[in-house]
């Protein structure tokens, strides 16, 4: 068993709609796309933003691009247009969730 | 038929366009250059500075982006397409005319697209009557701007009336690419699957450098070479609706299998159904294979019928955001931080301001945390280094953000030690939120400006 944060193995890419987030988790080998379908659940992300009052998160799976795709309802506290937060755009945030710890049987 | 990005958003590189024209120009194909620099809020300021000045309301960089590339354009025959026009597609119109004319270049079509400004067209009083996603209440609320993404065909109708330069206000991103693939290929209603790949084709480019390695670089896992001079996208289009990828020879940046992934899912919901008004696209289908260095194919995209409704953005006054910033350094900074972060909040509370208030220490941790500072109470950090205290609030009154930024500046001769470096910021702020109407209350129209040398 190794662990490992997500970063080791994927890439991810944040954009924002309003006060709603997507983030692109991308494995960077095909073999490494069944962990991140396994492992990268919407609970996980979910937590990851729980301090900030997030809706609804919602996975989409492109297993022939190697990818996840994460939509998460009300993740800006109010967007770039009504946040507090010095990224209201939420653009750092891809980085969040490639700190998730990933273990490799 | 080629198609170049010459920007990606209003505050894009002004130099990266040329690299792409020189490509165009010599690739003999039909080209088409497009400028996207029209981010959702910036139409709203936009409508506010033409309500100052009827005259403008447009881009201001306009000639800044035209200037380096618009003779050479010209002169190889490639056409530009750009949602320059932000509140006032005439009077950007009209300024790219004077741009041409300030160059030599005279006789120039250029084409104004029209009616995303249902505002102008409805009334504030429909525009406030309309459900919207917030569920807001705007009766008696000042409407700053209603426009409603428009879809390519409006750009296509420019180009058979033989615009050289068409200029658009509020359209889809995507429009701005698959309305020449309409024009150029004739493509139309039912060929779904073409009109999703001029829109992904669209999408791909619409953002610029962040196709070719911008937004991506991040050294040791995903290394990209020369970003200081970052080619911009073209993108290669055949008539069945085959997508090639590329960028200029010589200019910096990547494209490859990675960095389309990542693009192809910025700002993607469901990627079996991303709406506009010329296509429903389903990318769940799509393969990307690199065909050679920064050249990748894409195939596989396919369409669905449009939705019976247009997006419309509807912008309202959003107040004031406060910020200030200052930095404590050395033995002990961390706890003189959270000592000023603590004065701040107490100040502003002090105010009498019931808003919420937000305070960050920046080398501890600002982005990732939420607005009750939870990851830093329950974070651990260095006692001693350099970190930087930021709090920020809002009003819906300009007076009121000045006080509550001015209590960082006061914190000089009253906060802890050390204290450096303040810096301080009011913004005014628009609230958007989306409504979303039947089709027929929106009527596209085009007109044509110049052409004073050549018949029409």
């Amino acid at each position: 068993m190794t662990e490992m944060i997500l970063h080791e193995i994927a890439h991810a890419r944040s954009g924002d709609k309003g006060n709603r987030l997507n983030v692109s988790v991308i494995a960077y080998r095909q073999e490494d796309y069944p962990l991140l379908v396994e492992q990268v659940t919407a609970e996980r992300v979910r937590a990851l933003f729980q301090g900030r009052g997030v809706g609804k998160v919602r996975r989409f799976e492109l297993p022939l691009l190697k990818a996840l795709n994460f939509v998460v309802d009300d993740a800006l506290e109010g967007g770039v247009n009504g946040s507090l937060n010095l990224d209201g755009h939420g653009k750092s945030l891809s980085f969040l969730v490639l700190t998730l710890p990933i273990r490799r049987p | 038929m080629h198609i170049g990005c010459g920007a990606g958003f209003s505050g894009d590189r002004t130099d990266a366009s040329a690299p792409v024209v020189e490509a165009l120009a010599a690739s003999g194909c039909p080209s088409y250059l497009v400028f996207e620099t029209l981010a959702e809020r910036t139409l709203a300021l936009a409508q506010l500075e033409r309500r100052r000045d009827p005259s403008a309301g447009f881009t201001p960089y306009l000639a800044d982006f035209l200037r380096p590339i618009l003779r050479r354009c010209i002169e190889s025959r490639i056409r530009i397409v750009a949602n320059f026009g932000a509140a006032n597609p005439m009077a950007a119109g009209r300024r790219a005319l004077a741009v041409a004319e300030e160059l030599g270049l005279s006789g120039l079509k250029v084409a104004v697209v029209e009616g995303d400004d249902l505002l102008d067209a409805h009334g504030i009083e429909a525009v406030r009557r309309w459900p919207n996603d917030e569920d807001a209440e705007l009766a008696g609320r000042d409407v700053i701007a209603a426009n409603a993404y428009l879809g390519a065909l409006p750009i296509a109708t420019a180009l058979g009336q033989g615009a050289d330069i068409v200029i658009t206000g509020r359209c889809t991103d995507s429009a701005l690419a698959l309305g020449p693939l309409m024009h150029e290929f004739g493509w139309a209603p039912p060929e779904w699957n073409r009109l999703a790949a001029g829109t992904l084709a669209g999408h791909l480019i619409e953002c610029s450098g962040q196709i070719t390695g911008g937004y991506f670089a991040d050294p040791g896992k995903k290394d990209v070479v020369d970003l200081d001079r970052l080619g911009f996208p073209i993108v290669e289009a055949t008539r069945d609706g085959e997508i090639v990828v590329t960028k200029p020879p010589g200019t910096g940046g990547l494209v490859s299998e990675a960095t389309l992934t990542e693009q192809i899912l910025y700002k993607l919901h469901d990627p079996a159904a991303y709406l506009t008004p010329d296509v429903t696209m389903d990318i769940t289908g799509v393969r990307l294979r690199m065909e050679a260095s920064d050249r990748v194919h894409v195939e596989g995209v396919q369409g669905r019928p449009p939705p019976p409704t247009y997006k419309v953005t509807v912008s309202l006054d959003g107040g004031y955001l406060a910020e200030g910033e200052i930095s404590y350094a050395g033995p002990n900074a961390l706890a003189r931080a959270e000592l000023a972060a603590d004065v701040l909040v107490k100040r502003v509370k002090g105010l009498g301001i019931n808003r919420p208030v937000r305070c960050d220490i920046i080398g501890a941790v600002s982005v990732f945390d939420d607005d009750r500072g939870l990851r830093r109470r329950g974070g651990s950090f260095a006692p001693g280094g350099d970190y930087r205290v930021r709090l920020s609030g809002s009003s819906d009154d300009r007076v009121t953000a000045e006080r509550i930024a001015r209590e960082v500046v006061a914190l000089y001769p009253t906060g802890p030690a050390g204290g450096a470096g303040v810096r301080t910021a009011v913004t005014g702020r628009v609230r958007t939120v989306s409504s979303y109407v039947p089709a027929e209350l929106v009527r596209p129209r085009v007109s044509i400006l110049g052409a004073a040398g050549r018949g029409a």
